[in-house]
């Protein structure tokens, strides 16, 4: 089994969306109204076989002169008289002014196929571009002869084996105004300029792509500096590789809220809020430690301007112009309503891309939201994304969640999107409006569930403890109030111990006084008793010593006088 | 190749004879299909009829020089191209319709 060959156009977006490339060998309608890029469209085709692909080609031009044709995709930055100095296109102007044509009798356009051969011959070329072929409707006269000879011109073609474009006007109730794709049935490719809310935004659709698949939607595309780019939304794959590096927020004690260690590098975070809960604040802040990191850090600002944004910052304490006079953060700034979603994209693709930063910031991606529906938005939304992602960017992402809107609702098209969604809040009471931050999801990371005040001050910003009352969260002058009712409490209990203690210790004073009062009681008692003592035994000495003597004088018995003396010692007296 | 005179033309003007008004044609065919066969003979017959003696005609074969289409931009065949006298005029097709290329070479007045 073989697949349909496909020949690559090396436009951005349009090889992904046909799988390849438009069929090789075939004819390619291409049809839309003024405007809408047809010309430029084929001209890349040619460009891009020529440069890329060494496939040289030629264009039929019907409406514009060599010399207009060069100068239009200059623009593109295709240097189109260079390629053909080298021989790698051929441009050929068919010029037709019916006035100055009369036709008499039977004729072919065998001219045009012998121009058309030759041109292809000279140069060996294998794609081939008539644009626009519906001029000739204009100025040959019988269109019967016409539709057969473009029937033969098609089958010619493809025996010729050159893939070739063909671009054609819309027409009313058909694709094309002279319904050209009854002979073009391999690949028909619809172009489409739309203007909504005065806003012009590009679309391609691949009508029809015989013998192979493609995508079917409606895909936004844009004519940039650097030629025409498809945005494919639907054809992308998730299979950016991730990290396990963490990354701080700038705010200690959020990171503490998110692991203890920040976010994931490369994860998308959305920060939502109501207007002046502090997004931006926050996203400067985060955009501030990124950089003191030594990343790079891109800040695209739909709102406020450069000089502003460092202005108010420097306010808090967030010194942000040294960071950008050392060219760690650069600032972006534009209206959302200065271009449409698509340019938008491509701008910031291409900041991206020169700029190469470690941290993407979008402040807020809601003002960019209202450039385009919803679902172009959060096709747009994805696509960055996935950019960012495939290229370890982390993004920070804030929105404006407007006034009265459910807090968690107003972004459900793009929370899908995100790792990481931080929301920011107010809460009114007391006369007074605090902020307060929670972490409402996190994927791949423990979290906290607390709400948390932020304050912010001189020195930027500061999450402080929760204080959770009989209401609810306390916060502002309340969290104040309950902060010092505790330490009121504090207070008092630690007077009360203070003067038991001092109780005790005067009870213990009174006990000891009592005790060596007592104790010097008992020791004159017993010193008196001792002295007693030693009176009576001196007394009892001199006796016996008289007795002796008085026995001696008396010429006693001496031993027996002893041993009286010792058996009536106690009662001899 | 003389260059004609010059001299004011239009078809309200009456028509009266130019000194040596040569006419230059020239016939872009490819290969010798029936159809070019056809549109030579039917050019020689009006050029013998209303320009005798002044006409030059010229057969260009694309077949076998492709670069000369570019020149009068050609892409129908047969084509005749007036070159002489200015302006140029273009007549497409096998000619059979006498009316038309007398009409479409302004040879009416030429007459």
């Amino acid at each position: 089994m073989t697949l349909l060959p496909k020949c690559p156009t090396g436009i951005q977006g349009l090889d992904e969306i046909t799988g390849g490339g438009l069929p090789r060998g075939r004819p390619t309608l291409v049809c839309g109204s003024a405007g809408c890029g047809k010309t430029l469209l084929a001209a890349e085709f040619l460009v891009r076989g020529a440069v890329l692909f060494d496939e040289p080609g030629v264009f039929i031009a019907f409406e514009e002169t060599e010399a207009e044709l060069e100068a239009n995709v200059a623009s593109l930055g295709f240097d189109l008289g260079k390629l053909v100095r080298q021989k790698k296109i051929l441009l050929d102007y068919v010029h037709l002014e019916r006035s100055e044509i009369q036709e008499s009798g039977e004729y072919d356009l065998e001219g045009l196929f012998v121009r058309l051969n030759h041109a292809i011959d000279s140069i060996g070329a294998q794609r081939v571009v008539l644009d626009t072929l519906e001029v000739l409707f204009a100025s040959l006269p019988n269109e019967a002869i016409l539709r057969a000879e473009l029937r033969r011109l098609f089958r010619w073609l493809k025996d010729k084996g050159v893939t070739a474009v063909i671009t054609a006007e819309r027409g009313p109730e058909q694709l094309t105004r002279h319904g050209l794709e009854e002979y073009v049935s391999d690949c028909v490719i619809l172009l489409d300029h739309r203007v909504n809310d005065q806003i012009a935004t590009r679309h391609l659709r691949v009508v029809k792509y015989r013998g192979a698949q493609h995508g079917t939607n409606e895909f936004p595309f844009l004519i940039g500096e650097d030629g025409i780019s498809v945005l494919p939304i639907t054809s992308l794959a998730l299979n950016h590789k991730v990290s396990d590096e963490r990354i701080a927020t700038g705010i200690p004690r959020l990171d503490a809220m998110l692991g203890g260690r920040g976010f994931f590098r490369g994860s998308s975070i959305l920060l939502t809020g109501t207007s002046g809960t502090g997004k931006t604040i926050i996203s400067c802040n985060f955009a501030q430690s990124a950089c003191r990191r030594g990343e790079r850090t891109l800040y695209f600002s739909f709102e406020e301007s450069p000089n502003q944004l460092i202005r108010n910052m420097s306010s808090i304490g967030l010194r942000l112009e040294p960071l950008v006079k050392r060219g760690l953060l650069r600032f972006h700034s534009a209206r959302p309503s200065l271009y449409g979603l698509e340019m938008h994209l491509a701008t910031m693709f291409r900041e991206i891309a020169t700029f190469k930063p470690d941290v993407v910031i979008l402040d807020p991606i809601t003002s960019l939201m209202d450039s385009g529906t919803p679902s172009e938005c959060k096709g747009m939304v994805t696509r960055l994304i996935d950019y960012l992602k495939a290229g370890q960017v982390t993004s920070l992402f804030t929105s404006l969640t407007q006034g009265g809107a459910a807090l968690q609702q107003s972004d459900s098209a793009m929370s899908s999107l995100m790792d990481s969604w931080i929301l920011l809040q107010d809460f009114e009471g007391n006369g007074e409006r605090n902020r307060v931050l929670y972490v409402l999801k996190a994927r791949g990371m423990k979290h906290s569930n607390q709400i948390r005040e932020f304050l912010i001050s001189d020195h930027g910003i500061d999450v402080v403890d929760a204080y959770i009352g009989p209401s609810g969260v306390l916060t502002g002058s309340a969290r104040a109030a309950q902060n010092s009712l505790e330490q009121a409490a504090v207070l008092a209990r630690q007077q009360e111990a203070a003067q038991l203690e001092r109780e005790v210790s005067r009870k213990r004073r009174a006990l000891d006084r009592q005790i060596s009062s007592l104790r010097s009681d008992y020791e004159t008692e017993a010193e008196e008793l001792r002295r007693i003592a030693e009176q009576v035994g001196t007394k009892t000495r001199l006796l016996t010593t008289e007795r002796v003597a008085s026995g001696l004088l008396r010429q006693a018995d001496t031993k027996t006088a002893r041993i009286r003396v010792s058996s009536r010692n106690g009662r001899s007296h | 190749m003389t260059k004609p005179p010059k001299t004011k033309r239009s078809a309200a003007a009456p028509a009266k004879p130019r000194p040596d008004p040569r006419w230059h044609l020239r016939l872009y065919v490819v290969d010798q299909t029936p159809k070019s066969i056809m549109a030579l003979t039917n050019l020689k017959r009006i050029c013998e009829n209303h320009l005798k003696g002044r006409y030059h005609i010229t057969v260009i074969d694309l077949l076998k020089q492709p670069r000369l289409a570019k020149g009068d931009q050609i892409l129908a065949v047969p084509t005749v191209v007036r070159l002489l006298p200015t302006p140029v005029r273009t007549v497409i097709g096998s000619l059979s319709d006498i009316e038309r290329v007398l009409i479409g070479l302004d040879l009416r007045a030429a007459d």
